[in-house]
């Protein structure tokens, strides 16, 4: 978050120098274009912080600890968005998204605990925004189904081998085959 | 009894193919069913749109009558489309529109009920989108169906249309408005 901060100050920074200077643009007018923005590394390394940044960074939210602002992180993945179906509120650009991280936020100095906070987004979204899902008759087939389908497999599979194994011929019957054979020549 | 097995595979099939149809057909994945049913709608305090210097109105202003409460902003195009039959609503049947303006500009939302014309008694501004969150919205337009007692007993999302309302929203406020006349008549 250290780094977060720093960048955000030196993209604050550099922004008031591109304005400043593109006052005076008209005296400069024969330099560069990058030029204006300072030096290839410079900007080599702001597009590498950038690409370092976390949601939380996005949304300008500073945390005063890496405690808080890893738990922040952790909760955040934890809940699912509710008009993006696949993406979690963490990676979600969605406003929506961006409503919810606030709300967690808050929640967090509120001094809310983890479970006080999934239970507030579960009582106003459903348990869709859980990606846990919680164990109840409405989820009861979503939790055991990988143990009906390893106990269909199994049985199956049985089923399969014992149709596979050939049982030895009993003597008579191969007397009979024998007598057969000889009785066609 | 062999003849009969060679027809399992197809009979998965033809299984899989049913399970999958009704997966993908019936449910639609972008509703989801609101956690907020028979619920109380969440306390607020919010300027009104348009009202008085000052004016903010809180949950209180929702009882005592059946009211629609909708979740609309002039960024959003179903809302407009959905408009005129909000306008018919309030002109026909008399019900009560409370108007939640959804992280939006103020000034658009006035200058659009100048435009479209005003369904609504009045308009809260929630500009950040906090009441939405505890409503559980999560794409505008929302209608909320509550009642005099300030329960939530229905949720639409998308237009408000003719469709919709005859199928979902009048019969049900029709039983909430006869569960009102009885509770009246035993008083």
């Amino acid at each position: 978050m250290e780094v977060a901060r720093s960048v955000s100050l030196g993209w604050r920074r550099t922004r008031h120098i591109a304005e400043g200077e593109a006052e005076a643009r008209p005296s400069n007018a024969g330099r560069p274009a990058l030029g204006r923005y300072g030096t290839w590394p410079t900007c080599l390394a702001m597009l590498l912080a950038a690409a370092c940044l976390g949601a939380s960074a996005i949304d300008g939210f500073d945390f005063l600890d890496a405690e808080t602002a890893e738990r922040y992180q952790r909760l955040i993945t934890e809940f699912r968005c509710p008009k993006c179906l696949n993406e979690s509120i963490a990676s979600s650009g969605a406003p929506i998204a961006v409503d919810l991280r606030r709300t967690v936020r808050r929640l967090m100095e509120e001094g809310a605990a983890d479970d006080d906070i999934r239970d507030h987004l579960q009582e106003r979204y459903g348990d869709f925004v859980l990606y846990d899902p919680p164990f109840k008759p409405s989820t009861w087939f979503l939790w055991f189904s990988p143990l009906i389908l390893l106990v269909t497999v199994v049985f199956v599979f049985r089923r399969v081998a014992r149709l596979g194994a050939v049982d030895e011929p009993a003597p008579e019957d191969l007397d009979r085959a024998r007598r057969l054979l000889r009785d066609a020549d | 009894m062999n003849r009969a097995k060679l027809f399992v595979p197809a009979t998965l099939f033809g299984v899989l193919v049913i399970v999958l149809y009704l997966g993908f057909t019936l449910r639609d994945p972008t509703l989801l069913p609101s956690a907020l049913l028979d619920k109380p709608f969440p306390g607020f305090d919010l300027p009104v749109l348009a009202g008085a210097p000052g004016e903010r109105a809180t949950r209180d202003r929702l009882l005592g009558e059946t009211r629609l409460v909708n979740v609309w902003a002039t960024w959003c195009p179903t809302c407009l489309a959905e408009h005129g039959e909000l306008m018919r609503i309030r002109a026909e049947t008399g019900l009560s529109i409370v108007g939640i303006s959804y992280k939006d500009d103020s000034r658009k939302a006035r200058q659009w009920l100048a435009h479209y014309g005003d369904p609504y008694d009045f308009n809260v501004v929630d500009l950040d989108g906090d009441l939405g969150v505890d409503l559980g919205v999560y794409g505008a337009p929302e209608t909320f169906l509550v009642d005099a007692e300030g329960i939530i007993r229905f949720k639409h999302v998308g237009d408000v249309n003719p469709g919709v309302w005859r199928d979902e929203f009048e019969p049900r406020i029709a039983a909430l408005k006869g569960k009102d006349e009885v509770a009246e008549n035993r008083l």
